[in-house]
């Protein structure tokens, strides 16, 4: 009969005959705050960069929003938002979002500082590339936000940046510096990307602990080891179509543009395909939306078993999913090309490809909800952002086989309807299996917990605060509302659904400030929260085994064994409802 | 910290998995290669094996950029562009005439220099082994007069680069520029790129005769240029990739 | 705790499926033969969607109450999963997503892998930064060339789009900013774009393709009632996006060729 109370327990960790030799710490501000080699602080260094950026992020969507309801609005600080500005503000958003929170966030951050913990290993196996990894994506955060002040201002051309309006200097305002500063920001985080992802993956590989089979891997594990893989293969493509765009924009080549006139002048291009930066862009695009997605499914994942004290159900089946998802996002591409102009047959090739990645999708939906079945559910906060990923999840999800088929794409194709499915799923689940890692690993990284009550009052206004923002989008979607538009005064049929609009405004900034009490707590209990112990929530897997925070080597001096898989609860005939991996009691087969 | 506890306190540890599908790293594995507690000195070979893994990782990477640039070439030359005077497609990919002698002579400067590095990295392993064999006493080796095959692939290197340089000038003698037609586009951007990742390479051999010359232990100059000499493999087998590339899709 | 996640969950799902069931927002009155064959599957589609939707998340709320962990719970019942159960229901899902694609493929086929009919009424249809221009290629049923060099928006509608008077077939070219059409006949529509991707989208004609410089993309379509649908640009091509927009009229043949023959008149 499990047992489960509260509090320390002593923990196992066998010696390993092979120890393991320490090197010195590193010592002074520069070598361990600034310079560091050490994946847990770099794993916080991505962290912080990622929620700056979030917070500039969404107040960038909240500009946007305040626009499409008063579009003549002078606001305080940032005066009146012109038309122009409005889309310099939604590119800069999405790229802000997709680039430097929902990549950086679940795999640099929460990716770094737990991947080596998880599998036992000491650090990354490059530390040195870990590090430059990292301050690569700084720079390259930098030289992004840096388009916001040149002249001309960002560039308008959406995060999607499609040829000719990203080609052509003078095809828009901020096409100008601010365009070239977007692709070489790109670009640097690309080669950041590339090197982060040969860490995860050469670590994954190289350096689990005795013990650690794949198998045996925690599903965070697999999701950041799939990821990079998805990253690896991805962010070599984007960086190159970067470059021929470079290239057309400032040395003359056509490579995107044919031959165009703007403003009454030809342009000095021919010949080019615009197609081409769609295939090349979404060629890397739809692996980069599941790699902001696979983390999260694998936090979902770790916390939901954690909290109703069950294994996962269907791990296995889990694994090949993380697989099949990984694989299948390589061959959907063109389901962003369907209106474009590429050849239908390939459209429905691609539309095929794309229904059957909703296959691996639905199973995992069905093994979260498998394994809360005949649990003991409890409700701390990590399992209320857990529980709110899979419903979060599913209402994204669903909307995915309207846009599949191309014939349902016809009508809703860049309208309002593709922008609650991706922000759905990117914008708030992905979202929430950051938030739910944060509170989940946040007693390991800093000593302390966050705040329960504030806690909750943050998923509440959170959950139902996303679903008034974007559940309605589907419906003006529906009635053909288009997306990218600053305003919806010009077109008669737009302006009946401007109260709908309105409500999504006003749920927004409610949800938004409901961040803020994130952030507070955040900050707060980093100082003042309830001290934790080593494994206050009673978990198996290896990053529980270690003090709190981890020593430097992450074991202090001990190479950890493993002798279970990762979620080994409620084992019948343990003493207690959980048995910690590296616990060699009831060592079996498996 | 030792435990040694009963393994019959649990019963029935039903896990309905099937059992390690892939076997863990040998033991010491997971220490990062930096020591073994047993007095045995950092895990040279781990680490090795761990760079040349994290070398062949990074090397998909730097194939799907060249796999985006075929693609983008192969789609670029056969798609037409509607031409509004006659109102029918047209193709506007203009056939290059490459300046093959020079090529060929940079072709064969890369290729020689594969050999010179292989040469190099074998030359290292060997006195890596052999440096141990002449701690024991009474052991001495002959003398060893190393060739200097590194600093020599460093010289073709260069030539190869040089030579690039003079093929572009050649080109642009013959009126092909970077925007002249996309064939052209295509062959400065992608021997460009070669070119790039060539420098990376010739800047860690750099690297690596530099540590050499302060005298670091001889297992981490291995390291350093066995990969060093796989990397310029793979920038060799490249090259023919990419000149044959641009020749029959001139 | 498990109570109140379930009465959200539920109510977030009661409500929204309320919304979607009374069609308080909806896709617009679609006046296009394909109409019918896009919205049946759209409802299809929505219907097994919707389906999925409650019962999945009522599921999700059910689960969390039902299970929550009390001091009189049931015990924890220890499984790693059941391999039939993964077995059937990967195929049961793989089986209706693919299926229910395949049902809809015939729509896509008949829109988009056949050109149009013989007989057809020639549209062209150039977009650029920021209006539509409409071109009927006249008597000789011949579109005229045009050049990049002659385009001039300012100097009225067969500049902006560039025609090219020195071309005979030119001269019955007529040019406007407002597209007219004749009901119950299809439509053959080219479509090209100047400067930037634009997107040609009529939401009543369940109608919507990208026009893309460097091409010249051929679509169909039949409009089946006379009135006047608006048309929206629908791919992001610069600060004036959202008011490049057009107005399409649907007449009766009588009133197109009235129309179309008015316009040749003013060209004299």
């Amino acid at each position: 009969m499990a047992g489960g109370a509260g509090g320390g327990e002593t923990i196992m960790v066998a010696q390993d005959p092979h120890g393991h030799g320490a090197h010195a710490a590193p010592t002074g501000f520069i070598r361990k705050y600034v310079f560091s080699l050490d994946h847990k602080v770099i794993g916080l260094q991505y962290y912080f960069l990622a929620l700056t950026a979030v917070f500039v992020g969404m107040f960038l969507s909240l500009l946007m929003r305040i626009h499409m309801i008063w579009p003549t609005a002078v606001l305080p600080l940032v005066g009146e938002i012109k038309p122009e500005t409005y889309l310099q503000i939604l590119t800069m958003h999405g790229t802000i979002m997709v680039f430097f929170v929902l990549t950086t966030a679940p795999q640099g951050g929460f990716g770094n500082y737990f991947l080596p913990i998880q599998i036992g290993a000491p650090d990354m196996a490059f530390p040195v590339l870990n590090m430059l990894s990292f301050w690569t994506t700084f720079v390259a955060f930098v030289v992004l936000v840096a388009a916001f002040f040149v002249t001309g201002g960002a560039p308008l051309h959406g995060w999607t940046g499609y040829a000719p309006l990203s080609a052509l200097q003078s095809a828009g305002p901020g096409e100008q510096l601010g365009a070239d500063l977007w692709i070489t920001s790109i670009a640097l985080f690309c080669v950041a990307s590339l090197m982060g992802a040969l860490n995860f993956i050469t670590t994954t590989l190289d350096l689990r602990a005795k013990g650690m089979t794949l198998m045996r891997m925690p599903l965070t594990v697999w999701a950041w080891l799939i990821t990079a893989i998805l990253g690896l293969l991805a962010f070599g493509v984007l960086l190159s179509a970067g470059i021929l765009l470079l290239l057309d924009r400032n040395l003359g080549t056509s490579f995107y543009v044919p031959l165009v006139v703007v403003n009454g002048q030809v342009m000095g291009h021919k010949g080019g395909s615009p197609l081409l930066w769609q295939h090349l862009f979404w060629f890397f695009g739809h692996p980069e939306v599941y790699i902001a997605i696979l983390p999260g499914m694998g936090v979902a994942s770790q916390l939901l078993s954690t909290f109703a004290r069950k294994p996962i159900f269907g791990y296995r089946a889990m694994v090949y999913a993380i697989m099949g998802i990984g694989i299948l996002g390589f061959m959907v591409w063109g389901h962003h090309m369907f209106m474009s102009g590429m050849s239908p047959y390939s459209a429905f090739a691609f539309s095929v490809m794309t229904m059957a990645i909703g296959v691996p999708s639905a199973i995992k939906t069905f093994n979260w909800l498998g394994t809360l079945l005949h649990a003991r559910i409890r409700f701390q906060t990590p399992m209320l952002f857990a529980i709110g990923f899979v419903s979060l999840f599913v209402s994204g999800g669903l909307s995915g086989p309207f846009l599949a088929q191309p014939v349902l794409d016809i009508p809703l194709h860049d309208t309002a309807f593709v922008v609650a499915h991706f922000h759905l799923i990117m914008g708030v689940a992905a979202i929430f299996g950051i938030f739910g890692a944060t509170y989940y690993w946040f007693p390991k990284m800093f000593g302390r917990m966050m705040n329960e009550g504030w806690g909750r009052i943050h998923f509440f206004f959170t959950l139902i605060g996303t679903y008034c923002v974007f559940m309605p989008m589907h419906y003006l979607g529906m009635a053909g509302q288009p997306r990218r538009y600053s305003q919806f005064t010009e077109l008669n049929y737009l302006h009946p659904l401007i109260p709908l609009n309105t409500f999504i405004t006003y749920a927004a900034f409610v949800t938004i400030t409901a961040q803020f009490i994130f952030l507070f707590n955040l900050f707060w209990s980093m100082f003042k929260g309830e001290k934790a112990s080593d494994n206050p929530w009673q978990a198996t897997t290896l990053e529980w085994t270690t003090a709190t925070p981890p020593p430097h080597d992450n074991f202090g001096g001990q190479t950890p064994v493993v002798y279970h898989g990762p979620y080994e609860y409620s084992v019948p005939g343990a003493p207690k409802d959980y048995v910690m991996q590296t616990d060699p009691a009831g060592v079996t087969a498996h | 910290m030792v435990t040694l506890s009963p393994t019959g306190t649990l019963q029935d540890l039903k896990t309905g998995l099937g059992g390690g599908s892939t076997r863990p790293p040998a033991p010491g594995g997971g220490d990062g290669g930096r020591g073994d507690g047993n007095g045995n000195g950092p895990d040279y070979s781990g680490r090795l094996r761990r760079t040349r893994l994290g070398l062949v990782v990074g090397l998909s990477s730097v194939t799907m950029i060249f796999v985006a640039l075929t693609s983008a070439l192969v789609v670029r030359r056969g798609l037409p562009t509607f031409d509004e005077r006659t109102g029918t497609y047209v193709r506007d990919w203009l056939t290059m005439s490459l300046p093959v002698g020079m090529l060929l002579v940079n072709t064969l400067l890369l290729l020689v220099s594969s050999v010179s590095v292989e040469l190099a990295r074998r030359q290292i392993a060997r006195r890596t082994l052999l440096a141990q064999v002449e701690s024991i006493p009474g052991v001495t080796l002959g003398p060893e007069r190393p060739i200097p095959w590194l600093g020599i692939t460093v010289i073709l290197g260069l030539g190869f680069l040089v030579g690039q340089w003079l093929a572009w000038q050649e080109l642009a003698a013959r009126g092909f520029y970077l925007a002249t037609s996309p064939s052209s586009s295509f062959f400065y951007l992608l021997t460009a790129t070669h070119a790039v990742h060539l420098t990376g390479g010739l800047l860690v051999m750099l690297y690596a005769v530099a540590i050499s010359l302060m005298r670091k232990p001889l297992p981490v100059q291995r390291i350093v240029i066995d990969i060093t000499a796989w990397y310029w493999h793979f920038m060799a087998l490249l090259w023919i990739y990419i000149f044959a590339l641009l020749w029959f899709m001139r | 705790m498990g109570l109140v996640l379930l009465v959200v969950i539920w109510l977030i799902t009661l409500v929204s499926t309320y919304f979607f069931i009374a069609k308080t927002w909806w896709l617009p009155h679609g006046v296009s033969a394909a109409t019918g064959w896009i919205d049946g599957q759209f409802a299809l589609t929505y219907i097994v969607m919707g389906i999925i939707f409650v019962a999945a998340q009522l599921a999700l709320g059910y689960l969390v109450w039902k299970y929550r962990d009390t001091p009189s719970s049931e015990p924890v019942r220890y499984s790693h999963g059941n391999t039939t159960l993964e077995v059937v229901w990967t195929t049961l899902t793989a089986i209706l997503f693919i299926g229910l694609n395949l049902m809809g493929s015939h729509v896509w086929a008949s829109e988009r892998f056949a050109p149009a009919q013989a007989g057809a009424v020639p549209v062209e249809v150039t977009g650029m930064q920021f209006a539509w221009y409409f071109r009927y290629p006249g008597a000789d049923g011949k579109f005229g060339a045009t050049s990049a060099k002659l385009m001039d928006p300012s100097a009225g509608n067969e500049s902006a789009i560039g025609l090219d008077t020195t071309d005979p077939a030119s001269k019955d070219d007529v040019v406007t900013g407002t597209m007219y059409l004749p009901v119950g006949r299809e439509v053959d529509l080219r479509e090209r774009a100047v400067d930037v991707i634009h997107s040609f989208f009529v939401p009543q004609m369940r109608f919507k393709q990208d026009a893309v410089p460097g091409l010249e993309i051929h679509m169909h379509f039949t409009p089946t009632e006379i009135g006047e649908y608006e048309i929206a640009c629908a791919e992001l091509c610069g600060l004036g996006h959202y008011k490049m927009h057009g107005m399409l009229h649907v007449v009766s043949q009588e009133d197109f060729d009235k129309w179309l023959a008015a316009r040749e008149a003013e060209k004299q």
